[in-house]
């Protein structure tokens, strides 16, 4: 087993009592005053999380722009610089590889953000399929500390307490600044459902950043536990829950990120075979009649018909609805129709209903 | 430090069982509510649901985990604490005042296999 490590943020976790434990090879706090509470802080107001165990790799070459192209479903050719944008890696099955944001900042310079726990797969999948490119792979993952600061109070408390004009970044766009002589990345992004700003810095910065921001006393520190429901609220997948190297990203409802009409990506031709023959699985939300909470791996039923399983689920905080997603049989998936939920031992009626939890509150 | 109330028996798993003639009323101990944190509810069985001891009768969850109860005695429920049901965080507020289930007990020799409350003490630090 390797060591844990350490952000450069886990001092000061400590010493705000956090519950800290190991995710994806790093001590990361799960919560500081109780999950429910920092829940509705970013709901309503602002909160903050330390991400640096996200995973950060640069592109750079002559053909950086082709290469990202052939090796994520989404389209970045035709957007602008300065723009961040959602996609995916796949195996040549169609399966995921990971989710990932392409930073485009310049036409042979991409900087992409992966999940944490798949850095090292990342990388290496990556290089492997870098031949007839030019480019060069860099994981800088171990230069990079990042914040999170979520919620609808954010632009303001942020703008105010860093003295920096934000209200250019429209949503899905970053800019790189120099605060108190630090270099930052700032991109209007985040992982909630709710506005808010991602900051990437080194392990100087982002504990300055951390520091300001929570002087301000509006901000509340939070953990992994609650950025788990607050994305699954917003619909937004996770790795190793609703995408997986045994899911498609079309059975997931993110085909609006594979961008089938592009010539060529790794993993296009068995979707395009896939999409013919029809999808076994998909993604649907659940809505239980009964009070009980589906957990991630429960069993999904039609009658005595097992037809799948729950990939995240909770009595969730902002609707105090018990909810979940599941992963079921196409035929199946019929918005209305009922199914059970085997909870321990118990069958619990639900419906099928849509993923939309939660309204997203994006500033546009 | 969390709290443990003497004259009650406890269940390696964290119950707690209070006994009152014939009849035995469950809870979880202030211990495991720590541990889990903010609940957000609780699975109880109906009334007339045979419960046997170390077996799972019921739930307590938190937002992130659900965490199975083990009944500390064998019997019959004969009421469970809508109170509760209604209101889990109740728990976190006092779970020694906060009971789950009343049962009959079945057989009375399994409260001698429970731990005392010193003895329970020195497992729930």
């Amino acid at each position: 087993m390797d060591e844990i490590l350490k952000t450069c943020l886990y001092d000061r976790h400590v010493q705000l009592s956090a519950k800290m434990e190991p995710f994806a090879g790093y001590w990361m706090p799960i919560s500081y005053s109780g999950i429910i509470e920092e829940h509705q802080a970013v709901r309503n107001h602002s909160g903050m999380f330390d991400v640096s165990h996200m995973g950060e790799i640069r592109i750079t070459g002559k053909d950086a722009i082709p290469f990202v192209e052939f090796i994520t479903t989404n389209e970045i050719n035709s957007k602008p610089f300065g723009k961040v944008i959602y996609g995916l890696f796949l195996y040549d099955n169609g399966t995921c590889v990971d989710d990932l944001l392409v930073y485009k900042v310049a036409s042979d310079e991409l900087f992409l953000v992966v999940n944490a726990s798949n850095v090292a797969k990342d990388y290496t999948w990556i290089v492997e399929h870098t031949e007839g490119f030019e480019v060069l792979v860099k994981n800088e993952s171990d230069d990079w500390s990042e914040v999170a600061v979520q919620g609808p109070e954010t632009e303001k408390i942020v703008m105010e307490m860093m003295q920096i004009d934000l209200t250019d970044l429209t949503f899905y766009t970053f800019k790189n600044v120099i605060w108190n002589g630090h270099k930052l990345l700032i991109s209007r992004t985040g992982y909630t459902g709710e506005d808010g700003f991602e900051i990437y810095g080194d392990a100087i910065a982002i504990p300055e950043v951390w520091d300001l921001l929570l002087s301000s006393g509006k901000i509340l520190p939070c953990g992994l536990g609650c950025r788990d429901t607050l994305r699954f609220e917003a619909s937004l997948p996770l790795y190793g829950h609703e995408i997986s190297d045994q899911i498609l990203p079309i059975e997931a409802g993110l085909g609006s990120f594979v961008k089938m009409e592009k010539p060529d990506f790794i993993g296009k031709k068995a979707l395009l075979a896939q999409k013919t023959a029809g999808l076994v699985h998909k993604l649907v939300g659940i809505e239980l009649t009964e009070r009980a909470i589906p957990r991630q791996g429960y069993e999904v039923y039609s009658g005595d018909q097992m037809i799948g399983h729950v990939t995240t689920g909770y009595l969730s905080i902002s609707t105090d609805k018990c909810i979940a997603n599941a992963l079921i049989a196409t035929k199946y998936a019929i918005i209305g129709d009922q199914i059970l939920v085997l909870i321990r031992k118990k069958m619990v009626p639900g419906v099928i209903r849509n993923r939309q939890y939660y309204k997203k509150n994006y500033k546009q | 430090m969390s709290k443990v109330v003497e004259g009650l028996y406890y269940a390696q798993s964290h119950e707690w069982l209070k006994v009152e003639g014939n009849i035995g009323i469950i809870g979880v101990s202030d211990f495991a509510q720590a541990q889990l944190g903010s609940i957000v509810f609780v699975d109880l069985p109906e009334v007339g649901i045979q419960v046997t001891k170390e077996v799972e009768f019921g739930a307590v969850e938190s937002v992130k985990a659900a965490s199975d109860l083990l009944s500390p005695i064998s019997g019959v429920v004969i009421e469970n604490n809508q109170a509760v049901i209604d209101d889990p965080e109740l728990i976190n507020k006092d779970a020694f005042a906060n009971w789950l289930i009343k049962v009959e007990i079945a057989n009375p020799s399994e409260i001698d296999q429970l731990l005392s409350a010193a003895d329970y003490r020195s497992i729930s630090k």
